[in-house]
């Protein structure tokens, strides 16, 4: 997508020390090129289902579009606005029941729309929903903002059990997607038909929010961002700024909850909740809030730790916590920004100086977390373990509860790794210091100062 | 421009709390008139900024800009109606690029609003407008730098850019050269003088030398009070100012070298 650092929404609100500025834009990005970047995910898009073609796969994929629309409309508040929404499912979710119950109108007859244009409904859900609450949400900024969206989180969460005649209470609405007439012999029956109706909304989506961070309005919300007071000496009433982009995101988030509906043809309480509202927070600052596409690598983390993860082990949303609090701590940009700084140092030809020292790093984090695994795989067995089953295993090496070694063995291979990775950390730091100033007096030069 | 007076004040009081600030303000400047407010810290000198500029609303008296009344209102509405001011502070978009703050601070006015069905890229008078502010105040190599990593200078430069980019008539500086040395100063009162051409001006001062160097008329502004408006050699010789103000060395030694300055300027 884009790499000018300018226009690529910068930053998380909460992120106060990045550990590397983005520098200046090495060069202008080759229209070819991004029409080939564009190309090359609608091929994605399409040639997805044919490598990875198990039901569960497509099933998967289908997940990972929904997750993309959703992280990104996420963060046109977070990256793009400054604005750390704790309720961002709320759009989603809502659009979710409201579109799960078009899909009982089509069935019905009452409700004569096809099936495909569900998504669609599902986004002017979101843009009414957020319409109403953003008002009240995007009054304030910062601290009270995230309030609000918590507030309104818990409101909504709240009223889904409390008026089960529309939302269903516990047990949720559930619906069926294959209704309606079909259409070229399409009933969105099988999960490929879902899928790839799924990755024309995702594809369209995603263009659509990118073409926003080019307008007046998408640069203004980053101007907001950055200094809010600034906006409103130069014409702009940063309510308005925040409140119109907020609907708009609204609208994305609804498009997402409407192809959840279409894909899982059920709305439990669960798709309001704050937890998920949680989920898209995190994987939006894991992918890397502060370039444009950021969310979707995390969108991807996301099904794939809920998936593959959890098949791997129980405990998976420790682990979760512990990579979130790694990556707040040293890479508060996320893992594009990871990403965009081996770019730039490519650009520069200086990559392969720094490249070297990874295959260490590697090594040194792998032994830290077999270390931490270990840990983490030995409490899950006493706190939630079944019965009296002392023993786990990490990396096929066998652990028992009960045992004083495994214990030792587990807190001696973590602070090794830890002692190796804070050595190998060290110099690396040297080094991409060194090579950072020589990059920056190049920069210097060609600008003549 | 119905009005004779771009700015004017009649009888402007705020108060914070218990402590009144600025105790009954009048001043009237006129259309096209440079007029640098001074005054000894702790005169109000910043809150009649932010008074005029909206950015608190006065407890009472008027404020007119252009012959309408505007206290009262909003930053943003008294900034459509043509009124655009700088910070002491450095206050710009620093993560986006140079380039890009200028065209932010280009957009309301040329009616862009809050449209989110153009592209920026196409807006020709917008990106040229911008290219154009680029080039005043001299920053056209560092178009594509963030704001953040300009040096001191060039920030207090591209505050100044965004402040005249919307194109308002009146222009406030809030000490616009605050914590620049003395060469920098002076190139920097050239570049104010080139780019405020033809508009009104109003700044905050405390170097004499940038005062007298810039400024057709001096108001002095002591306890929340204008004891003096005149020209600049009329506000020296004036007995009141000179026992609340300018008595010391420095001051004379400052006024010396913004005479100079002055003069090196007799087009202005």
């Amino acid at each position: 997508m884009s790499l000018e650092t300018a226009t690529s929404s910068a930053g998380a609100a909460q992120a106060s020390a990045p550990t590397v500025v983005p520098g200046p834009v090495v060069r202008r990005w080759p229209l070819r090129g991004r029409a080939g970047t564009w190309a090359g995910f609608a091929l994605i898009l399409l040639l997805a289902p044919l490598v990875f073609s198990s039901d569960l796969s497509v099933s998967m994929l289908s997940q990972i579009g929904i997750a993309i629309v959703a992280c990104l409309s996420f963060n046109m508040l977070l990256g793009q606005g400054g604005m750390l929404s704790f309720g961002h499912a709320v759009y989603t979710g809502l659009a979710t029941f409201v579109c799960i119950h078009a899909l009982l109108g089509i069935a019905s007859g009452a409700f004569p729309v096809p099936v495909s244009l569900v998504p669609l409904i599902g986004g002017l859900a979101g843009a009414f929903f957020a319409i109403l609450l953003g008002y009240v949400t995007t009054k304030k900024a910062g601290t009270p903002f995230a309030m609000i969206t918590l507030g309104i989180g818990e409101l909504v969460a709240a009223m889904v059990l409390m008026v089960p005649e529309f939302f269903g209470g516990e047990g949720g609405v559930s619906a069926n997607r294959s209704v309606g007439k079909p259409f070229l012999g399409i009933t969105f029956g099988p999960p490929l038909q879902v899928y790839y109706l799924t990755a024309f909304y995702t594809f369209v989506c995603t263009a659509a929010m990118f073409a926003f961070t080019r307008t007046p309005l998408g640069r203004m919300l980053n101007a907001v961002r950055d200094n809010p007071e600034r906006v409103e000496f130069i014409g702009y009433s940063t309510q308005r700024v925040r409140y119109f982009s907020f609907i708009i995101a609204g609208f994305f988030a609804g498009v997402a909850g409407g192809m959840y509906a279409l894909n899982f043809e059920i709305a439990t309480a669960e798709v309001v909740g704050a937890g998920r509202s949680g989920l898209y927070l995190l994987f939006t600052f894991l992918g890397g809030a502060t370039f444009f596409f950021g969310p979707i690598i995390g969108a991807i983390l996301m099904v794939l730790s809920f998936t593959l993860l959890s098949e791997l082990t129980k405990g998976w949303p420790l682990y979760l916590g512990l990579v979130f609090i790694l990556m707040v701590m040293f890479a508060p940009g996320g893992i594009a920004s990871l990403v965009m700084m081996n770019v730039r140092l490519a650009a520069y030809r200086k990559l392969s100086r720094v490249a070297a020292w990874y295959p260490a790093l590697l090594a040194a984090a792998l032994v830290m977390l077999a270390g931490a695994a270990a840990l983490i795989e030995l409490f899950y067995q006493i706190q939630l373990g079944s019965g009296n089953e002392t023993h786990t295993s990490v990396f096929g090496i066998g652990l028992d509860t009960q045992s004083q070694a495994s214990w030792i063995g587990a807190v001696a291979v973590l602070l090794v790794g830890y002692a190796l990775f804070e050595l190998v950390r060290r110099r690396f730091g040297r080094v991409w210091g060194r090579v950072q100033e020589e990059i920056e007096a190049q920069v210097a030069a060609r600008e003549g100062r | 421009m119905s009005s004779k007076y771009a700015v004017e004040l009649k009888d402007l009081r705020k108060s914070f709390g218990k402590t009144e600030i600025i105790r009954g303000t009048n001043l009237a400047v006129a259309q096209g008139e440079r007029v640098a407010v001074i005054g000894p810290n702790g005169a109000g000198k910043s809150t009649l900024f932010n008074l005029i500029s909206g950015r608190f609303a006065p407890t009472s008296g008027e404020i007119l800009l252009n012959g309408e009344r505007v206290d009262g209102l909003l930053p943003y509405e008294i900034n459509r109606r043509g009124l655009a001011r700088s910070f002491q502070i450095t206050n710009i978009f620093g993560r986006l690029s140079v380039f890009e703050n200028l065209r932010c601070g280009v957009l309301w006015s040329l009616g862009y609003r809050y449209a989110f069905w153009k592209f920026l890229a196409d807006l020709k008078d917008a990106n040229t407008r911008a290219d154009e502010l680029l080039q005043m105040i001299k920053l056209d190599r560092k178009r594509d730098t963030l704001a953040m990593n300009l040096t001191y200078a060039e920030q207090r430069a591209l505050e100044i850019g965004i402040t005249i980019a919307g194109g308002a008539g009146v222009v406030m500086l809030d000490e616009p050269t605050a914590g620049m040395s003395k060469t920098e100063t002076a190139r920097f009162i050239e570049l104010i003088r080139d780019v405020t051409e033809g508009k009104t001006l109003l700044t905050v001062e405390h170097d004499m030398g940038v005062v007298f160097g810039l400024a057709d008329k001096i108001a002095v502004l002591v306890y929340g009070e204008v004891i003096a408006f005149d020209t600049p050699d009329a506000v020296r010789a004036n007995a009141r100012v000179q026992e609340a103000y300018l008595g010391s060395v420095l001051a004379d030694a400052q006024v010396a070298e913004g005479t100079r300055l002055h003069a090196g300027h007799p087009g202005h």
